[in-house]
């Protein structure tokens, strides 16, 4: 009974609880961040960070989000661009009425404005499961879209209908607004998606997230170790759009610069991010950048990389191919894989760690 | 609506007092009228056979269900509808008949799991897990540790319970319970389904439980040697009732109790 000599067992089960107990995980995930802080803004051209690298970050961080509401807590939602556009509308309002105020700052905060509504919508989450839930947050989405679209008050009434992403500095370079250079944008993207992550990853691996797996997988028995069920959810629901409406914000602000809402909030946007969490793997947080990895890239390496490769192919031959990769691989990890690619590379690792024995 | 008056039970070590309680589903009379108690520190077997109402006497004490009549007074308090996580609160534990673990989670979250109401580091310390979030993780691993040693778990420890075989999810559905360290501790059917070895291994378990921490256990059982040897008083519902009370020797006697239920195999 080694862990109750004194004084070792401070330390070996901080270190048990470590979120990267092996080394060479460790190892991988440096080389990981040197690679996405220092060489991709110096080699990586414009078009690869604006189209490959952006969307990828912005949508990981919403997966996030939505993984912490579906993969954690078992509560599914079809309202994550609502929930985003609600972040996107929120920092708009605020940098509107508060230009002095740091842009960073209003990207953050305006994750409490969707974590808010998201309560909101996720009330109804005590008393309905499931499909029913799933169509009581696609009313979510549905309403909050018809609010993007039919007050003015919210896009400042601007002739375009959409956010104008003013010109804001930070230390007096400019980080959004057309003069603000793509890799300064592209670092603040990332640094806050790196942040929000370990944030994230710091949250499931303590009491708040075996609180929202017990009410997954047994929400009786959750019960009785005293989680009161309804303020687990509602904590699930705040988190998860938290994360969504900061998702949101980036997306305008920082990635896109201005936004035709209709359509990057729309209900389309919510299913491929649901798409991104199936694939990627239910309650995994590198699962979630590894499903929206695939699915943010997926169209680009088809739309450009088959033509660079010497495949001709249509530009809407490409977009049909896209969505028929999409639902086949949907169809195979609902029913083989659950936990997705996640799950794949864990076993991939598995058997590395063992190489070249087969068990 | 209220149970007519009865004599209040009259013994100060009462830890729970069960009063004139009856539960209707619909035409269903699952339990009618039934009264009884558990002593601090007693293991008290609740016997009957099938559909005896068993299970929702345990169901009623941890607020699943609410007595359509009369009522439960746990420490001396009487709660009208009390519901689960308060009795969580109040220190009642639980196992279920059909295992109710939380499948996708390690045989070592499901027991953290359980300390759930004894960790308080807030939400921001969570985010960073540092300080306050840390050491909690630390102490109460260690707790954990200590019930997983208990138990003989230690090579499960990062399994997912749900890949784990019956009996031993048993076991670690009984180290959740334990890591709340309850003071009434409600196990329902415990040792269905399992071996011999099996059996006498969860037996000694529940033993050491109540007479290392003093643990009040309410034990529903169907294999009578196992109630006989383990159990200090017997109740037996049969058809939602209680035909009989008492020590395992009286009720063994007990001419209901052999009609009922000893005379017919289990
Ligand atoms: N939730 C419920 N809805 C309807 N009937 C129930 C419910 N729970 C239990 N019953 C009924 O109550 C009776 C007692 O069941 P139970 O308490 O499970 O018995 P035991 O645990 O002694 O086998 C049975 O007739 C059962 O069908
Ligand atoms: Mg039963």
């Amino acid at each position: 009974m080694f862990y109750r000599d004194a004084g070792q067992y401070k330390s070996s089960y901080a270190a048990d609880r470590a979120v990267f107990p092996l080394r060479e995980d460790r190892i991988g995930l440096a080389v990981i961040l040197l690679v996405a802080f220092v060489a991709i803004p110096l080699f990586a051209g414009d078009f690869v960070i604006k189209t490959v690298m952006m969307p990828f970050l912005v949508f990981s961080l919403a997966a996030i989000g939505l993984n912490i509401l579906t993969g954690y807590t078992g509560l599914i939602s079809l309202g994550t661009a609502g929930f985003m556009g609600v972040g996107a509308y929120a920092c708009y309002k605020l940098t509107t009425y508060f230009p002095g105020v740091n842009i960073i700052v209003w990207i953050l905060a305006s994750g409490f404005f969707s974590a808010a509504v998201g309560v909101l919508f996720g009330l109804p989450s005590l008393r309905i499961k499931g499909f029913y839930l799933a169509v009581a947050t696609l009313a979510a989405q549905f309403f909050l879209q018809w609010c993007f679209i039919r007050i003015p008050w919210l896009y400042n009434y601007n002739t375009s209908g959409a956010i104008e992403v003013p010109t804001r500095t930070l230390f007096g370079v400019p980080i959004t607004g057309a003069t603000a250079a793509i890799e300064v944008r592209y670092l603040i993207l990332l640094s806050a998606v790196v942040l929000m992550t370990w944030l994230a990853s710091n949250l499931v691996h303590g009491r708040f997230g075996r609180m929202w797996m017990a009410v997954r997988d047994m929400d009786i028995a959750a019960e009785l170790m005293g989680i009161r069920l309804l303020h687990t959810k509602l904590l699930a629901f705040a988190v998860s759009s938290f994360y969504a409406g900061v998702a949101g914000a980036l997306l305008v602000f920082i990635w896109l610069g201005g936004a035709e809402a209709g359509d990057v909030f729309a209900i389309r946007q919510s299913f491929l991010i649901l798409f991104m969490i199936i694939i990627g793997g239910l309650g995994s947080l590198v699962g979630s950048f590894m499903g929206a990895a695939f699915i943010s890239a997926l169209p680009t390496i088809l739309k450009f990389g088959l033509p660079a490769m010497g495949i001709p192919i249509a530009g809407a031959t490409a977009e049909h191919l896209n969505f028929m990769v999409i639902g086949a691989l949907i169809i195979f990890f609902l029913i083989v894989e659950p936990h997705g690619l996640a799950r794949l590379w864990q076993i991939a690792k598995q058997k590395l760690r063992i190489w070249p024995f087969p068990y | 609506m209220r149970a007519p008056d009865t004599p209040v039970i009259v013994k100060g070590e009462a830890l729970l007092a069960v009063e004139n309680v009856s539960l209707r589903f619909g035409g269903v009379k699952a339990l009618t009228d039934v009264s009884f108690d558990i002593r601090k520190g007693e293991v008290r077997a609740i016997i009957g056979p099938n559909g005896a109402g068993k299970t929702s006497m345990l169901n009623c004490i941890n607020g699943f269900y609410h007595p359509s009549e009369g009522r439960i007074t746990f420490k001396g308090e009487t709660r009208r509808r009390m519901r689960p996580f308060e009795a969580a609160r109040g220190g009642i534990g639980r196992t279920f008949q059909n295992v109710a673990l939380f499948k996708g989670m390690t045989t070592l979250d499901n027991i953290m799991a359980g300390r759930f109401l004894k960790m308080r580091s807030g939400f921001f310390w969570q985010l960073l897990r540092y300080g306050p979030a840390m050491r909690e993780e630390v102490e109460h691993r260690r707790f954990v540790e200590d019930i997983i040693d208990f138990l003989q778990i230690q090579h499960i420890r990062k399994t997912p319970v749900g890949k784990l075989p019956y009996g031993l999810q048993k076991r670690v559905e009984l180290g959740r319970a334990l890591a709340m360290e309850p003071e009434l501790l409600l196990l329902d059917e415990p040792m269905a389904g399992m071996n011999l070895e099996e059996k006498e291994d969860m037996s000694r378990f529940i033993l050491d439980v109540n007479q290392q921490y003093g643990t009040t256990i309410a034990l529903i059982e169907h294999d009578m040697g196992v109630v006989m040897d383990l159990s200090d008083r017997v109740v037996v519902l049969e058809y939602g009732r209680k035909i009989a009370d008492g020590t395992p020797e009286e009720v063994k006697r007990d001419q209901r109790v052999i009609d009922a239920y000893l005379g017919v195999a289990h």
